[in-house]
């Protein structure tokens, strides 16, 4: 079982994402995704930085990836899609049919995010059989989906391929929605186009509270994301007796890239099956895992 | 320009097609279509009734087969596909991938087309779907601007079809799980959205006035004062606190009308029209479908004589959908750059 860091969902500032980075290539992380999925808009990095930090990283001895944007609409935007994805050095992630289509026809490798909607086993092989070398389940489908969808796969008379890598999204807040509308301008009552680019003023995006003071959802841009972190770290045993091959953490603060190390250090034990019944501290108190167990996604089953 | 009108049962296709829809868009009574509700849609034997009514007045009929498959189910949405096939219905509404190389490969002869729910945003979306599965329409997302959706058209390898009336998503259709969030079903994999068995409304006194509240799954989604209109309970619609205050903090209740651009949407080659609203009543298609194909019918008759500038939706059309409205207001949502 490997760990991957996904991609940072939110606005960081330079500094703060060269700061995370240098602290990501002494981690004991296996893959590192790198770019910007959520708004064109960001570009504290542009495109030669971030293959900047994706060779450090590589340097290091991790395998790169950089992601691409999950809602295209500009032209603009897919030239941008079209740049990450003919870097020549990385392979892609791919976050829309738009991307898949572009690394499709450019005969890139790519990896499809866990916005891409990929339901079933058939659709996954589809695209496995297209140059997918490894897919992101969406965070919605379950221990029970994922179950069915890698049995099949086994089942050697399947027409489902067996080339693909499956990673599950196991820690961090989770992508659950992506508008045309700009809900942190929004909330500032100012235009999209006049956002004055507040996000970088919530590095953990916004919460989003009901009338009774229930948290819910994090707002991030023109992304909604759960408010609670999905938390799936004490499952990887089970994940691993499945054939899950990576599991994704993502962050949002760099004190969170700790849990890296503490995932890795309970998978480092020797028997880990007995180290499942000590829980990982988490740095955020409300936490969620009902998707994976087939429940309301945010459900906390302990 | 196609008037592609919804139907979620025999009475309401019957009025769409009195009222003068060029295509009626329907789903099975189960979970192999985005409008998933108790109650609704057809059965084998009254969607053979339907079709048969539409295609007797020379009407087109789609199906719509746009949930997600998972893995343990998939069969079931193969059979919807090869039961629509069977019946001969002009065209199949598919969003999954696989769902869409099983048409290909077993019904080749049936028109195909992306739903909404395929989130195509993009020319390269598109082609993908063109030349994986000949695709030879697609419902465009309530997330394009309109000058997205005149530059999307003009390299589009396909027809496109965008809503024109009807309730609004604020997210990309097929990309929001927020309802199995906070109740179990989501569009992708039940096709329901805030469904009304999670659903409680709750009078209670609160300073002596009486109020309403609306909770989904328990969480509350809105509260309203005795003066206020009050609305269902999609989550995306409700009222919620950010940094201190209480708003619609994603989106108003509120419907989407385009009418006022039917000249330019026709001028950027769009092939059709859709009307949202499968789980209306029979007399609301009717409203929407006679008004839609009278502002159709007027632009197209001064397109016929070159006057297409002067066209202008009547006053009285937009108040009979301003009026079967959400919350009585209508936005031209994301084709409008400033509602974004």
């Amino acid at each position: 079982m490997k760990i991957s860091l996904g991609p940072i969902l939110y606005f960081w500032s330079k500094e703060t994402l060269l700061e995370c980075y240098q602290k990501v290539a002494e981690s004991p992380v296996d893959i590192v995704y790198l770019g910007e999925t959520v708004c064109s808009k960001r570009r504290s990095l542009d495109i030669s930085d971030w293959l900047e930090i994706a060779s450090m990283l590589q340097d290091a001895g991790k395998e790169v990836v950089i992601s691409t944007l999950s809602l295209i609409e500009a032209e603009s935007e897919l030239s941008s899609v079209k740049r990450v994805i003919n870097n020549g050095s990385f392979s892609v992630e791919t976050n829309d049919f738009g991307a898949i289509q572009l690394a499709i026809e450019n005969n890139v490798p790519f990896i499809a995010g866990h916005s891409v909607n990929l339901y079933n086993g058939h659709s996954v092989s589809l695209l496995a059989n297209k140059g997918m070398k490894r897919w992101v389940m969406p965070v919605e489908l379950s221990k029970d989906n994922l179950s069915a969808i890698l049995k099949e796969r086994e089942d050697t008379s399947s027409t489902i391929s067996s080339t693909f890598e499956t990673e599950i999204f196991s820690y961090g807040r989770l992508p659950l929605a992506y508008s045309a509308r700009c809900f942190t301008a929004r909330a500032f009552d100012t235009p999209k186009d006049q956002c004055q680019f507040k996000c970088i003023e919530f590095p953990e995006g916004i919460p989003l509270y009901s009338q009774e003071e229930q948290s819910l959802f994090q707002i991030n841009g023109i992304q909604t994301q759960s408010h609670q972190t999905c938390n799936l770290l004490q499952e990887w045993t089970t994940m691993q007796a499945m054939g899950v091959d990576i599991m994704r953490v993502s962050i949002s603060n760099i004190d969170e890239l700790n849990i890296i190390n503490q995932l890795h250090h309970l998978m480092s034990e020797t028997n880990g099956a007995n180290n499942t019944s000590e829980p990982i501290p988490l740095l955020n108190a409300e936490q969620c895992n009902g998707y994976w167990h087939g429940d309301t996604g945010i459900e906390w089953r302990a | 320009m196609e008037l592609v009108c919804p139907a979620g049962n025999y009475p309401s296709l019957k009025a769409a097609v009195d009222n003068g829809a060029d295509a009626i868009f329907m789903g099975l009574n189960d979970d192999t279509n985005a409008r998933h509700f108790a109650g609704l849609n057809f059965n084998t034997r009254t969607l053979e009734k339907a079709i048969d009514y539409a295609h007797r007045h020379n009407r087109k009929v789609f199906m719509a087969i746009n949930t997600y498959p998972q893995q343990e189910s998939w069969g079931r949405w193969k059979n919807a596909v090869d039961v629509a096939a069977s019946l001969e219905v002009d065209a199949l509404i598919m969003a999954d991938i696989s769902l869409h190389e099983y048409a290909l490969q077993h019904h080749p002869e049936i028109n195909r087309h992306l739903s909404v729910q395929g989130s195509a945003t993009n020319v390269e979306a598109l082609k993908f779907y063109v030349e994986n599965f000949g695709i030879k329409r697609a419902v465009l997302p309530r997330v394009l601007s309109l000058k997205q959706v005149e530059r999307l058209a003009e390299k589009s390898p396909m027809e496109l079809e965008v809503f024109g009336f009807g309730s609004l998503c604020i997210m990309a259709e097929g990309r929001c799980h927020l309802s199995s969030y906070l109740t179990d079903e989501s569009p992708n994999t039940c096709g329901a959205c805030s469904p009304a068995n999670a659903v409680r409304w709750e009078e209670k006194t609160e300073n002596n006035a009486t109020i309403l509240e609306t909770r989904l799954n328990g969480v509350l989604i809105d509260k309203f004062q005795p003066n206020e209109t009050t609305g269902y309970p999609t989550l995306c619609k409700g009222r919620f606190k950010v940094q201190g205050h209480t708003f619609h903090s994603l989106e108003e209740p509120t419907s989407l009308n385009a009418m006022d651009l039917l000249p330019a949407l026709d001028a950027a080659d769009i092939k059709a029209i859709k009307i949202e609203g499968r789980q209306r009543s029979p007399a609301y298609v009717a409203k929407v479908t006679s008004v839609w194909r009278q502002a159709i019918d007027r632009f197209l008759r001064a397109k016929q004589n070159g006057t297409e500038d002067s066209y202008k939706a009547d006053a009285q059309w937009s108040q009979t959908l301003a009026e079967l409205s959400e919350g009585s207001q209508t936005t031209l949502g994301a084709f409008h750059r400033s509602w974004q």
